[in-house]
């Protein structure tokens, strides 16, 4: 079994091999070694990225906007996605983003992973007909984890979510009702005897 | 008193980091003083009469266990190399997390002396290999097989058995990543477990000596005397391959200058010296001369050090018999301020590393503060301004924006990988090929052509806008950002200029080590010796704190 080490220190020199600065190449190393940690296929899909990349052109998208379509070849992945870690304290306004044609997306989406613990939020996207909750960069869930991740995005819709509750106030209160029964009724006797007691507030 | 943290752009040039010293902070002293209270063990000594086999050592507490699987092996002298090209060494030792079973042992056997070809799992932590000092090795042999104890002038020659050659941790070759283990106590401290590994295998060296020489004459065969043993270390054969890590680990290398510069500024701010404290200082300085005089180099480098160094602490201890009162207010401040005025920088930082013996409720706190989590950091704050990373930048890199890259011998050298060992080397950029493929090392020439792209950038721009651009300096831009925060974290020195030093950077992290006896076979590799003088196993319970003054031969 390779380490997250080995992975980060060797997707960082095959990233600049492939025409990336250092910068970005350690961006790209952190990323797939994140994926990896979450057992996502990090390392297949940078590989046939890198492979595809010497052959096809791909576009690099630089500023981030509300819609962003690539005219003829899909976006590089990790240009996009260093360009999102970027901008997200801007892009955090915007609330939903779409990208059209995003190649080898699986590598975009560990940038946005990153981009969800910067601004302490839930990020979900649709890509196509999957569904993807990035969960403040501690893990990535989704409807299709044992299915193959797509080389190819048509679209992938991306929205900032709000931090809210994933609960009712009902099921709290319940909850926090229950809570309550670890707690001791004060006698007066225990109240003469707290914190500041007998002191008076206005000397 | 106030005392001021010292300045990085003094501290941090490379001639005074090549001039550090091994510590109380050091991590082979601190790995000492957290492992006193474990129990020691040899589990296995399964080695044939010429020494050849099987071995396992351990330190154990509750329910923690470490071992130290050694696999000693027969070479030809002429397979025999210390240099990270060699192919066969005549031991090589990894630290299992755990008791190994008898499958672990079979696995490793198969893998571990193979060193980076071999394959390692996450139940290993550290992985290392050793070469014998031959002459030394058979001299000890053939006397204890002689019932003779050996001769301690030939010993004090080299001060060890046996040399590493590497010692590899973090997920190298497979070994557990840290972060699997990064929650444990006990090796809260930078290379706590490569530290263990070099300890337990000196044990095995000696306990190796002991066992040839036996089966050599069973009869009048004795053991090596235990104050031998204990005088002698682990030596070291250290190359390129550490310069790089210094650059890379920005934070983590803060965390060890700055725990080093709060002790010295905790020590010089203390009004009263107790004598007792100011006794041991003194008589540690006067007992260190014997490690001076006894430092053996053909390095000429070193030598013209080593005169200078012996020069200014018998010049200093001259100062404190003579001119001194320790009873004066703020006794370590008048000294630092003395020795800035009077002596060299390899004998300031000598002398600041003895400060620091009397005082472990100063120290021991600091050495808890000498890890890093370098994850934290690695995030550019990219909503932040051009004009605010142009004034970081002339903040905390004054001298290096003085440097003229443009002038060929400020841009003499670079770093690269080699391709045959995937090591890091240095070559003169006009005379070698492979310079396009130059590692992000170059930290001063690239931060100059930041700034220099940040004067012509409109100040308004967010360092995102900024990057988009500018991609090819995205690497400096982190660290820029880092130097803010953290102002130990960079050296202040040009690392490609023709009068690099590299074994400057080497003896930076050596020193962290707690290495001794610094010996240069060249400016770009050095040999060292690590825990001579120190506690064996079986004496960590109760131990001299200041054993590395102490050292016999």
């Amino acid at each position: 079994m390779k380490s997250l080490s080995e992975i980060e220190t060797t997707v960082k020199r095959a990233s600049k091999a492939a025409g990336y600065s250092w910068g970005v190449s350690e961006e790209t190393g952190k990323s797939i070694r994140l994926l990896e940690l979450f057992s996502l296929p990090g390392i297949k899909h940078l590989n046939e990225y890198f492979n595809e990349k010497n052959k096809s052109k791909f576009e690099n998208l630089n500023l981030i906007n509300e819609n962003n379509s690539s005219s003829n070849n899909p976006y590089c992945p990790i240009t996009l996605g260093v360009s999102f870690l970027d901008q997200i304290n801007v892009l955090e306004n915007l609330k939903k983003i779409e990208f059209k044609n995003v190649a080898y997306p699986i590598i975009f989406i560990s940038f946005i992973s990153r981009s969800s613990e910067i601004i302490g939020k839930k990020i979900y996207l649709k890509m196509d007909e999957k569904k993807i909750l990035l969960n403040l960069n501690v893990n990535i869930s989704s409807n299709f984890i044992e299915q193959e991740f797509p080389k190819l995005a048509n679209t992938i819709e991306v929205n900032l979510l709000e931090n809210e509750d994933n609960f009712t106030d009902y099921e709290w209160n319940n909850l926090y009702k229950l809570s309550e029964e670890t707690f001791v009724e004060e006698s007066d006797s225990l109240k003469e005897g707290a914190a500041g007691a007998g002191l008076t507030d206005n000397d | 008193m106030k005392v001021e943290l010292r300045d990085p752009n003094k501290i941090m040039k490379l001639s005074r980091l090549g001039s550090f010293h091994q510590s109380k902070l050091s991590f082979l002293r601190s790995f000492l003083n957290e492992f006193k209270e474990w129990e020691y063990k040899r589990d296995l000594f399964n080695l044939n009469e010429n020494g050849f086999g099987e071995a396992v050592y351990s330190f154990k507490k509750n329910k923690r266990v470490y071992s130290l699987i050694c696999f000693a092996n027969e070479i030809k002298d002429e397979e025999r190399s210390d240099r990270v090209i060699a192919t066969k060494w005549d031991a090589a030792f990894t630290l299992h997390d755990g008791v190994p079973t008898k499958k672990d042992i079979e696995r490793l056997k198969n893998e571990v002396p193979k060193q980076e070809v071999g394959r390692l799992s996450y139940k290993e932590l550290t992985l290392s290999r050793a070469n014998k000092s031959v002459r030394i090795y058979n001299h000890v042999v053939e006397s204890l097989s002689k019932g003779q104890q050996p001769d301690l002038n030939l010993l004090s020659k080299v001060g060890y058995l046996y040399r590493t050659t590497a010692v590899y941790g973090s997920g190298k070759f497979g070994l557990a990543d840290r972060f699997r283990i990064k929650n444990r106590e006990e090796i809260n401290g930078p290379f706590r477990l490569e530290m263990m590994l070099v300890y337990l295998v000196r044990q095995f060296t000696f306990d190796q000596v002991n066992h040839v020489a036996y089966h050599k004459n069973p009869k009048i065969a004795v053991k090596l005397d235990d104050n031998i043993c204990k005088n002698l270390g682990i030596g070291n054969s250290t190359g390129l391959g550490m310069a790089p890590f210094i650059v890379n680990h920005p934070t983590l290398l803060n965390n060890w200058i700055l725990s080093r510069e709060k002790a010295l500024k905790k020590i010089r701010e203390i009004k009263d010296v107790e004598s007792q404290d100011s006794d041991l200082f003194i008589d540690c300085v006067k007992k260190s001369l014997k490690n001076i005089t006894s430092w053996n180099t053909d390095s000429k480098y070193q030598q013209k050090k080593i005169s200078s160094l012996l020069k200014d602490v018998e010049k200093f201890l001259n100062f404190i018999d003579k001119d001194f009162n320790f009873k004066s207010e703020y006794p370590f401040d008048k000294i630092y301020q003395w020795l800035e005025d009077n002596t060299c920088e390899e004998c300031i930082e000598y002398i600041v590393s003895i400060m620091m013996e009397p005082y472990n409720d100063i120290i021991n706190p600091l050495v808890k503060e000498m890890s890093s989590d370098e994850e934290k950091y690695f995030n550019i704050p990219t909503y932040r301004k051009v004009d605010e990373l142009r004034n970081i930048i002339e903040a905390k890199y004054p001298n290096i924006l003085d440097i003229n890259f443009e002038e060929k011998e400020n841009n003499k050298n670079f770093w690269f990988i080699s391709k045959n060992k995937e090591e890091p080397r240095l070559a003169d950029r006009f005379e070698e090929h492979g310079s396009e493929l130059e590692q992000p090392l170059a930290i001063a020439r690239d931060i100059k052509k930041l700034y220099d792209k940040l004067l012509v950038s409109k100040n308004s721009l967010t360092i995102a806008e900024f990057l988009t651009s500018n991609s090819e300096l995205r690497h400096v831009v982190r660290r820029a950002f880092i130097v803010e925060k953290f102002p130990y974290s960079e050296i202040q020195d040009n690392t490609i200029g023709k009068d690099l030093m590299p074994i400057d950077m080497l003896r930076l992290k050596l020193s962290f080590f707690g290495a001794l006896k610094f010996d240069p076979r060249s400016d770009k590799w050095l040999r060292i010796c690590m825990f001579q003088g120190a506690p064996l196993p079986n004496e960590l319970k109760s131990y001299d704190e200041q054993w590395v003054y102490k050292t016999n031969i």
